[in-house]
């Protein structure tokens, strides 16, 4: 091995520490002080309150079922995507990333993870319950999981961008769902494409489920190779 | 290679347009389906090609403002992605009568390129209030440029999964299974697309001269009333331009 693969590898090997050392301290932080999951879950149950009412339906299938569902993951995952940078910019990780000597994507790829196992959690509580609430069969739910996983990578990849540029902005709160909302209709137009035949009203059908799974993974991998080009920058000071 | 003046760009992009207009009005043969309505095409069309070529073209300044680190990259950008967003409501507004004229709606959810149109517009609509959020000078330019590039490969990504969503597609006047466009229309409708073209850059190039004359104005201002030469700290005036920015004037 030259010198100077050898220092990339070295390098690669410490971003994969910093990588998981942020994680680790990312969920340590969650399960300690539960403010992101919980209100997540909250938010999610009721918000199928408010549809049960809004559509006055008591049980849903296809089209409606999924846009519900999904309508529902996305409003949630805004919660998560607005909080995930808040101890970064309250507690000077910013800064303390800038000084340590490991690549900005370790940071990215920590936060993406982390929104990842945040979005998995929720779905585990939310997807149970809306199954629950609104389905006359079970039988699509466990093939959602794949759709809903490709769903949550997606929204990992444009969300840790937008994060943490609304982070360092005045008005962070209001700018994740304004830029986020645009950046998340693929996802939404894929994943309900899916959705829809895995929870039709006949039980589950694959028709066209895998060229929509085509979509979302075609989605997730341009944003996730958009963030590791760019994410050094919004870094920068 | 020697840029033609702004001036000179300005005359091409009017003779040109003129020119075309005069075509769609008394060259065009009429449509056989949607008669007169039909020649909003020559408007429509060119309006949206040169706005969304506009958006990858500030994508693609966004790029090299972060490769060079030149701020004048970052104000081509702007001034790039600015423009488009105008062209943007003309687009949505001239889809919108065409849509009347042809389905008797407003407004269609399965005409897929009209719908990506209003995705894109809206995503790009959220980069004024992203970049004046961000009070510091660089930052703001570093994060409107990370902006541009992300929004720049979310609009092929859009377009593709919209098409996708729908179950059948408009017949539409670039029907390349039947032979495509007569060869009078075609000719018409190149002419407005170049003139729109060379439209669209005269005013990115009047903006980028106009704001760069601006901040010479301030500089010397400042200058005579003998204050020190930093700039306003989040001033809400868009991009600061060196004077050297639209040397190409």
């Amino acid at each position: 091995m030259t010198a100077h693969s050898e220092a990339r590898a070295q390098r690669r090997a410490s971003s994969l520490v910093a990588l998981r050392a942020i994680l680790v301290k990312d969920l340590r932080v969650e399960l300690r002080t539960l403010q992101s999951v919980p209100a997540m879950a909250l938010f999610a149950v009721t918000t199928f309150v408010i549809f049960r009412y809004g559509l006055d339906r008591q049980s849903l299938s296809g089209g409606l079922a999924a846009g519900v569902l999904l309508a529902t993951v996305l409003f949630a995952a805004i919660i998560a995507v607005n909080r995930l940078f808040v101890a970064e910019r309250e507690e000077g990780g910013f800064d303390a990333i800038r000084l340590a000597p490991v690549d900005g994507t370790a940071l990215l790829g920590a936060k993406a993870a982390a929104l990842v196992i945040y979005l998995v959690v929720l779905e585990t509580i939310a997807v149970p319950v809306f199954a629950l609430f609104f389905l006359n069969s079970w039988g699509g739910v466990p093939p959602l999981a794949g759709v809903l996983l490709l769903a949550d990578l997606g929204l990992a990849a444009t969300g840790v961008l937008v994060s943490s540029m609304a982070a360092n902005s005045r008005a962070r709160d209001l700018l994740v769902p304004l830029v986020l909302l645009p950046l998340l209709v693929p996802v939404m137009i894929a994943a309900a494409g899916a959705s829809r035949e895995l929870l039709a009203a006949g039980g589950p059908s694959y028709d066209g489920v895998a060229k929509w799974l085509a979509v979302l993974a075609f989605y997730d991998m341009t944003f996730a190779a958009v963030g590791f080009a760019v994410y050094d920058y919004l870094l920068e000071d | 290679m020697k840029v033609p003046s702004l001036r000179a760009n300005a005359i091409a992009a009017t003779l040109i347009l003129s020119a075309g207009f005069a075509l769609v009005f008394f060259y065009a043969p009429l449509d056989a389906d949607q008669g007169f309505i039909q020649k909003i095409f020559y408007l429509h069309v060119p309006l949206a090609m040169s706005s969304l070529a506009g958006f990858v073209a500030g994508g693609i300044c966004a790029i090299a403002h972060l490769r060079t680190g030149d701020p004048r990259w970052d104000a081509r950008s702007y001034v790039a992605i600015h423009l488009s967003i105008i062209f943007g409501v003309g687009v949505l507004i001239t889809g919108s009568i065409w849509a009347h004229a042809s389905w008797g709606k407003w407004w269609v959810w399965d005409e897929p390129t009209l719908v990506s149109f209003l995705i894109v517009f809206l995503l790009y609509a959220t980069y004024y209030p992203l970049r004046y959020a961000i009070e510091d000078r660089d930052r703001q330019a570093r994060y409107a440029s990370v902006f541009a590039i992300t929004a720049g490969a979310f609009v092929p990504l859009n377009f593709v999964a919209v098409r996708m969503a729908q179950s059948l597609v408009h017949p539409r006047v670039f029907a390349t299974a039947n032979g495509g466009l007569p060869g009078s229309m075609l000719l018409t409708f190149l002419v407005c697309l170049a003139g729109m073209a060379l439209l669209w850059l005269a005013l990115v190039r009047f903006e980028l001269a106009a704001k760069s004359a601006s901040a010479s104005l301030s500089r010397l201002r400042r200058a005579l009333e003998g204050e020190p030469q930093v700039p306003a700290p989040g001033s809400r005036v868009a991009p600061g331009v060196p004077s050297s920015a639209t040397s190409v004037t």
